[in-house]
């Protein structure tokens, strides 16, 4: 799977994450990712807010926990919007 | 370019080992995309270039009520961009008030420049927020007393236990009053409480030195109560701003940093065409232009009218504008749209050279750094020239709507004060002096008949409290006559005076063209039979007028008269401070110390002291003795 969203969301959570992009996958989670914390994941979801210019509900949040699912949620919300 | 090239550029020149222009970059990247993705990408490359910048190492501490973590890494790239390199200590949540109050807690463990206190209504007076309609007007007033109370010793542990700046947030209103409509015109409020709250607030930050209001109800009322707070978000998190209210609150927060580090400019520097006025006059005429109470000429009018506020708060105005001359000054003189007139610029350059060129030679002639000078233009390749050629010069961003000209202005950190000292109200006069003073040099032959022809006063006084604003400002201001170049605070200062064996003295300066203010500061130590002095500067503004040659004969025998014997003082050498070089040597002491770079001397005063050259005259002021 790539894809030029999959690529942004990877280059974004690098930067929050200050993990070099090539450790990020779309398996990337807090479970492999040791820098994804409570605080970086909400540092994380302000980051995509802004660069998506969209806002996640609270459910969603909780659903954002690996990379791949982010990407899932925003084409959904994108999709939605357009 | 867009912002992924940008990024890419940026990592390319990171690579390259060229971390001036990977910086500039970066600035740029964060000036256009300000934010939290924009933060995380700016900061940790800051970090990986941050031994080739000159930055300013500064400590921030964060009182807080609720989630202020993701606006961290967002102050510290907006503080990057303007050469602050912050180290920030988050206080524990709820934790903020046993940190204040704790001497030996991580807070002042941090030993911190300058703290936030953020605290939010509902946190610090719940029932003033949810639960106002419950209670009777007793409680109301009892609810007020314990906030204001909680405020006092708060401010007062923190003064008491360290001496760095404190920014306290006043409280806000709520966006609903619990009594609706009836809120308004009740005397006793749910808004009118909260705002006597923030009134007493105020007032306890006026009894202390160094405390300063950030009004938090003002800054959310500019942005629109309804768009800054995200409900769910306060819920879930705890952070109660919606994304985009972070970086109005971190622009707020780097306002005060500003002026408290440093970052300011003393001078803003003008474009003529299309900035003061719309169109060119060359080409347009004086019926032609736009400048006038009425749109379009009033955008260029507000312009004016901000830039005359910034005159009042003691920042010069300068006039940089590729034109004729006699057209410009036309318009200068006559034209009846202008609020700015012609006395209100310390210098002008209207001519056809580069800009960079004049604003050097501005800057020469008003005795200021490049660093100082702010450039205002609406051309934007002017901007960019100005950038690559003399990147120390602060270039203002404006947009390309001159409706919004006057707004950049108002909201430029680079003019924010957060004291007025009487020398900034007047300084603008004193610069015109000044121009008299070296037009006078220029027709009297010899030095000393110049500094005779000058009839100087200088005036020695022990620090006060009138004077404490002044002389603190000078300490942080001052790079070329300074001898030391340690910078203090007021809460320093104030401390110092208070000590037995220090003694802090202002100078200031009259002569026949008037009075050039206070413009010398003098701390000194006694240790046993030495009295070492520990500051000694002097403003530009006096430079070269053997001023300093008093003042120090006045230290020598002050210091005898307190029993020392022998007056010492070190000369750290910056890279501003080559005027002060030879000060100790020329005036007879000879090298005692050697560490590093630094150099002491020392000047035996038992018998003889430095003479005050005969043509000043030294008046000595006794003050409020301790």
């Amino acid at each position: 799977m790539s894809s030029p969203l999959l690529d942004r969301v990877r280059g974004i959570a690098a930067d929050v994450l200050e993990v070099p992009i090539t450790q990020v996958t779309p398996d990337s989670s807090p479970e492999t990712l040791e820098t994804w914390d409570s605080v970086h994941h909400l540092n994380l979801v302000l980051a995509l807010e802004q660069e998506f210019n969209l806002q996640f509900e609270p459910e969603e949040i909780d659903q954002l926990d690996n990379v791949g699912e982010i990407v899932t949620v925003i084409s959904r919300k994108q999709n939605v919007a357009s | 370019m867009n912002s992924q090239e940008n990024r890419q550029e940026i990592d390319r020149l990171i690579d390259k080992g060229d971390g001036p222009a990977a910086s500039i970059a970066l600035s740029e990247l964060w000036q256009s995309e300000k934010g939290p993705a924009a933060a995380s990408f700016a900061v940790p490359r800051y970090e990986q270039i941050r031994s080739q910048l000159s930055l300013l190492p500064y400590r921030v501490a964060m009182l807080r009520s609720f989630t202020v973590e993701p606006m961290v890494p967002m102050l510290r790239a907006a503080a990057f961009s303007v050469g602050i390199d912050l180290t920030v200590h988050l206080s524990d949540f709820n934790a903020y008030a046993q940190e204040i109050l704790d001497p030996a807690s991580s807070l002042y463990q941090f030993q911190p420049d300058a703290a936030f206190l953020a605290m939010q209504t509902r946190d610090i007076a719940p029932e003033l927020w949810k639960g106002f309609a419950d209670l009777d007007p007793g409680q109301v007033r009892s609810a007020c007393s314990r906030v204001t109370h909680e405020f006092q010793q708060w401010i007062s542990a923190f003064r008491q236990h360290c001496g760095a700046h404190l920014i306290v947030h006043n409280l806000e209103e709520p966006s609903f009053a619990a009594n609706g409509l009836l809120d308004i015109q009740n005397g006793n409020g749910q808004k009118l409480n909260i705002q006597q709250i923030n009134r007493e607030l105020v007032a306890i930050a006026n009894q202390n030195t160094g405390v300063f209001i950030l009004d938090y109800d003002s800054l959310i009322a500019r942005h629109g109560r309804d768009s800054w707070h995200n409900e769910q978000r306060w819920l879930t998190v705890r952070l109660p701003l919606s994304g985009p209210s972070m970086n109005p609150l971190v622009d707020e927060w780097m306002k005060f940093l500003h002026p408290l580090s440093g970052r300011v400019a003393k001078c803003v520097v003008v474009d003529l065409d299309n900035t003061l006025w719309g169109g060119v006059i060359g080409e347009d005429g004086m019926d032609g232009i736009r400048l006038g109470e009425d749109h379009p000429g009033a955008a260029y009018q507000d312009l004016q009218r901000a830039l005359l506020d910034l005159h009042h708060r003691g920042i010069l105005l300068a006039i940089c504008s590729k034109n004729n001359p006699d057209d410009a000054w036309e318009v200068l003189n006559r034209h009846p749209g202008m609020k700015l007139q012609p006395k209100h610029f310390s210098a002008t350059r209207i001519n056809w050279f580069e800009k960079p060129a004049n604003i050097r030679e501005i800057a020469a002639e008003l005795a200021i750094g490049l660093d100082s000078l702010a450039f205002l233009d609406d051309n934007p390749s002017e901007r960019r020239e100005m950038r690559s050629a003399l990147p120390e010069v602060w270039v203002v961003h404006l947009p390309s709507d001159p409706m919004l000209f006057a707004r950049a202005v108002r909201e430029c950190a680079l003019f924010e004060r957060l004291s007025l000292s009487a020398e900034d109200h007047q300084r603008s006069e004193m610069y015109q002096a000044q121009r008299e003073r070296e037009q006078l040099q220029q027709t009297i032959p010899s030095r000393e008949d110049f500094l005779r022809s000058l009839q100087q006063e200088a005036e020695v006084e022990p620090v006060s409290k009138s004077t404490l604003a002044r002389v603190a400002q000078l300490t942080n201001k001052t790079n070329q006559f300074n001898l030391t170049t340690r910078r203090r605070s007021e809460q320093e200062i104030a401390e110092l005076c208070t000590s037995p064996a220090w003694n802090c003295f202002s100078l200031r300066v009259y002569d026949r063209f008037g009075d050039n203010g206070l413009v010398g500061v003098a701390i000194t130590h006694r240790q046993e039979d030495c009295c070492e002095i520990d500051t000694f500067l002097l403003s530009c503004r006096v430079i070269g007028r053997s001023v300093e040659a008093a003042f120090l004969s006045f230290l020598a025998c002050d210091a005898r008269e307190r029993g020392s014997s022998r007056l010492s003082g070190w000369f750290h050498p910056t890279k501003k401070n080559q005027p002060a070089r030879d000060f100790y040597p020329t005036h007879g002491f000879a090298m005692d110390i050697q560490e590093g770079d630094a150099i002491r001397w020392v000047l035996d005063i038992s018998k003889n002291i430095p003479l005050c050259p005969d043509w000043i005259h030294l008046r000595i002021l006794t003050g409020e003795e301790k």
